[in-house]
Parts: structure tokens; sequence; C-alpha cells
């Protein structure tokens, strides 16, 4: 394996990876802060050093849509977006995933409006949650282009042929220049392998349709086979993630567990924070404090069973949610893993932490004092308040 | 009312997709009818613009002449007995042939 070191921005490493991957077709609107992916793609297009037909649409509504035609008509397909770009396509995701069109799509994380704002929570992605997409969740910018070259043989796997979201921060990882490592154009080329679409729209010779009326007697079926598909690719995230052990040298699970297992208290959060987090657990662990950290990677298929069972035996846990379900009872990866606890029979005491929403910065102290609290925890065995917001003003 | 048997979810194919061509014959809709269209021999001139404007091919031919109706699979819109420029398609409640087949 040869590597090529660069500091680079998260964009700019997920603009490579699409350069490496040389996908048949992009169709991608410019939204903030995905912008400059797109852009850096279309220079690569512009010079000729990628062989993709780059369609230029008028919204994301149009993107999406002519990645599901792309995506249909036999070719690898990709887009990427933000934020309400993510809401214009919603439409469309639906039909994506449902006609198993295996399109991969970065999804750089944005709040959304409103009121309007550029910067980073998980408002935008969580709720496209259950539109049947496999979503990834990177946590700095050699996670983002590690995962984006992963999600497209987990999206073309036979077994589960589903469109995937690579997530990272907006801006914090976006436009943060990261230390990156990149594998060559070769070993990307030989990864990911030459696609192979089950029914190609343009194999003429075999002519069907695709998205027919379905009604009340065979809509359901449909779906059952979709939940069935999206559980089976569980399996296959981790076997792809072994390969690509091989090419990198760099691990990938479900999720990663950082000082878990020998820990009383932990914290769960998902992206970028947990690189802060994990700066926060070496300085306690030093201390002699026993902290960890679950950071989960695939968020859809949820991989409640493998979360329930590396949490159950801590004492306490803050699961932090970079996004608010309104009127829910705590945010989207709270209520996940509250739910999946129950399987592990055992529960540690829990709370939620609201935090980061709109680029809202969440810094060490902040989770400081987040270990301290599930430490009071543990010591009274009281929760005084299950569901907080953490760095919102009073 | 349907001829077909219906499937499970394994047994069909993923994604919604119908991979064979010309299969909605295979899709009774005559029982959606509420109107069923009835042709006067008589009257017909062959002329086939109710097989030109038929929406669901409903309308038999057989060497250039008008020989059936479909009624497997007409939906009773009524669009041949609108356009018919001989007034030989007369459209006709359903529930009258329905009594009489009981």
């Amino acid at each position: 394996m040869s590597k090529k070191t660069v500091a680079i921005t998260g964009n700019g490493a997920a603009a490579y990876a699409f350069k490496q991957i040389n996908p048949d077709v992009v169709a991608a609107y410019p939204i903030t802060p995905q912008t400059d992916l797109v852009q850096s793609f279309s220079e690569y297009v512009a010079d000729g050093l990628v062989d993709t037909e780059f369609i230029t649409v008028e919204s994301e509504h149009s993107a999406m849509s002519a990645c599901v035609g792309a995506a249909a008509a036999g070719g690898r397909v990709m887009t990427a977006t933000s934020a309400n770009g993510l809401a214009l396509m919603f439409e469309i995701l639906y039909i994506a995933a449902s006609s198993k069109l295996p399109i991969v799509m970065p999804v750089v994380n944005r709040a959304l409006s409103g009121p309007i704002n550029i910067h980073c929570d998980h408002s935008d992605t969580m709720g496209a949650r259950d539109a049947g997409w496999i979503q990834i969740y990177s946590e700095n910018a050699q996670e983002a282009y590690d995962n984006i070259i992963q999600a497209v043989r987990i999206a073309e796997n036979m077994k589960v042929r589903l469109p995937v979201m690579v997530m990272y921060d907006g801006f914090i990882i976006s436009h943060g220049i990261d230390r990156v490592d990149f594998l060559d154009d070769t070993t990307v080329r030989d990864f990911v392998g030459k696609y192979q679409p089950n029914y190609p729209l343009l194999d003429v010779e075999k002519p069907l349709t695709f998205g027919p009326l379905d009604l009340y007697d065979y809509y359901f079926e449909h779906k059952r086979q979709q939940a069935e598909d999206i559980n089976n690719s569980k399996p296959v995230i981790l076997e792809i993630a072994k390969e690509f052990r091989e090419i990198s040298g760099r691990e990938y699970g479900l999720f990663e567990a950082y000082h878990l297992e020998d820990a009383e208290i932990a914290l769960v959060a998902l992206s970028s924070t947990a690189g802060t987090i994990k700066a926060v657990v070496d300085d306690l662990r030093a201390e002699g404090r026993k902290v960890g950290l679950l950071k989960p990677r695939i968020f859809r298929p949820f991989p409640y069973m493998e979360i329930a069972q590396a949490l159950s035996h801590l004492k306490a846990i803050a699961i932090l949610d970079r996004s608010v379900s309104f009127g829910g009872f705590g945010g989207p990866l709270f209520t996940e893993i509250r739910s999946a606890l129950l399987e592990s029979g055992k529960i540690p005491e829990n709370i939620n932490i609201i935090y980061g929403l709109g680029g809202r910065d969440i810094n060490q102290q902040d989770i400081k004092g987040i270990y301290d609290q599930l430490d009071g925890i543990v010591r009274s065995g009281r929760v005084k308040e299950r569901v907080q917001y953490v760095g919102v003003r009073e | 009312m349907s001829a077909i048997k219906q499937k499970g979810w394994k047994e069909i194919p993923k994604g919604g997709l119908i991979l064979e061509a010309g299969n909605a014959e295979q899709y009774e809709t005559g029982s959606w009818r509420s109107q069923r269209p009835v042709r006067d021999e008589q009257k017909c001139t062959h002329c086939l613009i109710c097989w030109v404007f038929c929406p669901d091919s409903s309308i038999i031919v057989e060497e250039g002449k008008i020989k059936d109706i479909d009624y497997k699979h007409c939906k009773g819109c009524g669009i041949c007995a609108a356009e018919c420029p001989a007034k030989a398609i007369t459209m006709i409640d359903e529930n009258e042939f329905r009594e009489k087949e009981e």
C-alpha cells in the first residue's frame, strides 16, 4: 500500500475520494457547507481527470431526481448536499431507497432553517433517518474520505443495493484542515471495482419498469423487503471494513469504543464532538478516572444489540444529541439507545444532552462537566433532569 | 377480483420493479367498471375511432373489424361512446347486467 499524507479540508478530502472513485454520473447543486466539495470535483471534471458526466441542475430535488434516473439507467452515481438541500431532496430520497438504487451521497451536516443558519448540527440527516438510506457518521476528514470509499462498496453489495449517506460536520470538518492519508488511485479503483448494475434501464434487450404504482396489494411487501435489506447491510459493512483495513491499515466497525471496556461512566456522541471528547477522556484518564466514549458510526441500520452490549456494564451514560426531536422524549440518538438498552437486560443510569445546535461550540470544559454530572448520578443514584440542554443561555 | 395469486415479500422482484414488459394484461381491471359500453352491430361502421381512443386497449379488432369489447379490462370510462361518430356505443349501468347474471 502506498499513501500520500496531506493537509486538507474535509470537503477537499471528500472531493478527492470522488475523483478516485470516478463515478459515471454526479448530479449536484451547491449549498453551504457542501459547496466546495462539488466545486473541487467539478474542477477535476473540467480538467479531464475523471470520466464522470457532471450534471448541473437547478435544485436538490432535481439533483436527486437526476441521480435516480442515472442509477436506474445503470450508472455508478454520486451527489452531495447539506441541510436545506437535503430537505428539498426529501421526496426523492425515499424513491432512491425504495427503488434500491445504490447512490452514494456525502451530507455535510448543517442546521435546518429556520431561522436560517449555515453551521453544524445533525437536524438535517436525523430528519431523513427513516428514508431507507444507510447512514454513516464520520468524525474527521480522514473518516469522511474512508467512509465515502467504503460506502460505494456497501451500497453496491448484492445483498444490500441501497443508497448510502456519509455524514461529516459542517465547517468543523468540511472547512477545517485536517491531516489525511490518501490511498493511491489504483488501490481505490481496485477496491471499489467495476459496478455491475442489476437491472439497467439502458439494457434494451430486457425492457422493465421502475417505479410503478404499488397499492395496498404489494406496497407492504416491498417495504418489508426494504426493512430486510437494510438490516442485511450490517455484516456487509463489517466485511467491507475488514477489506478496507487491508488496504489502509485503518480500523472501522459499527461504532468506535474509546476506553470503554473498563470505564464506569461514558458519553455517547456522533461525529466531530467525539474527537473533542477523546481529548477529555485522555485528560480524565490521566487523573485516574474511569471514563469512556462510544461513538456510533452506523446510525442506519442502528446496531442496537451491539451498542446495548457495549454500554451495559457502565454505571451511567450521557447520550449527546446535536438535534432536537421536538416534542419527543429526548433527541433521536437518546431514544434509539435507551430503547436498545432494554435488550441488554442491564440498563445504566442515563441522561440526554442536547447540544451544539446551529453550530454552537461544545468545549472540553462542557464535556468535563457532563462526566462530573455522571459521577454525581453514580454517587447519589438519582437523575435530577433526564433531558438537558447544554450550552444554551438561560 | 385479481386473477393473479398474491405473492409474499420473498417471492417478488425487489424495488417494486416489473421485470417483464406487457404484463399489465394480467391485471384484470374490468371489475372497476360501473358503466358498460355496449356496441350496436347494426350501427357500427368499423371506423375504428373507438379503438384509437380506448385507453385500455379493450376494443378487440380482427381483420380490420371490431369483433368485441374486452370486458375483463374495460374500466367503463365511456370515451368510446363519446367519440363514436355513428352513435353505435351506449353506456349501460353495470347493475343491469349483474342483476341478470344473478
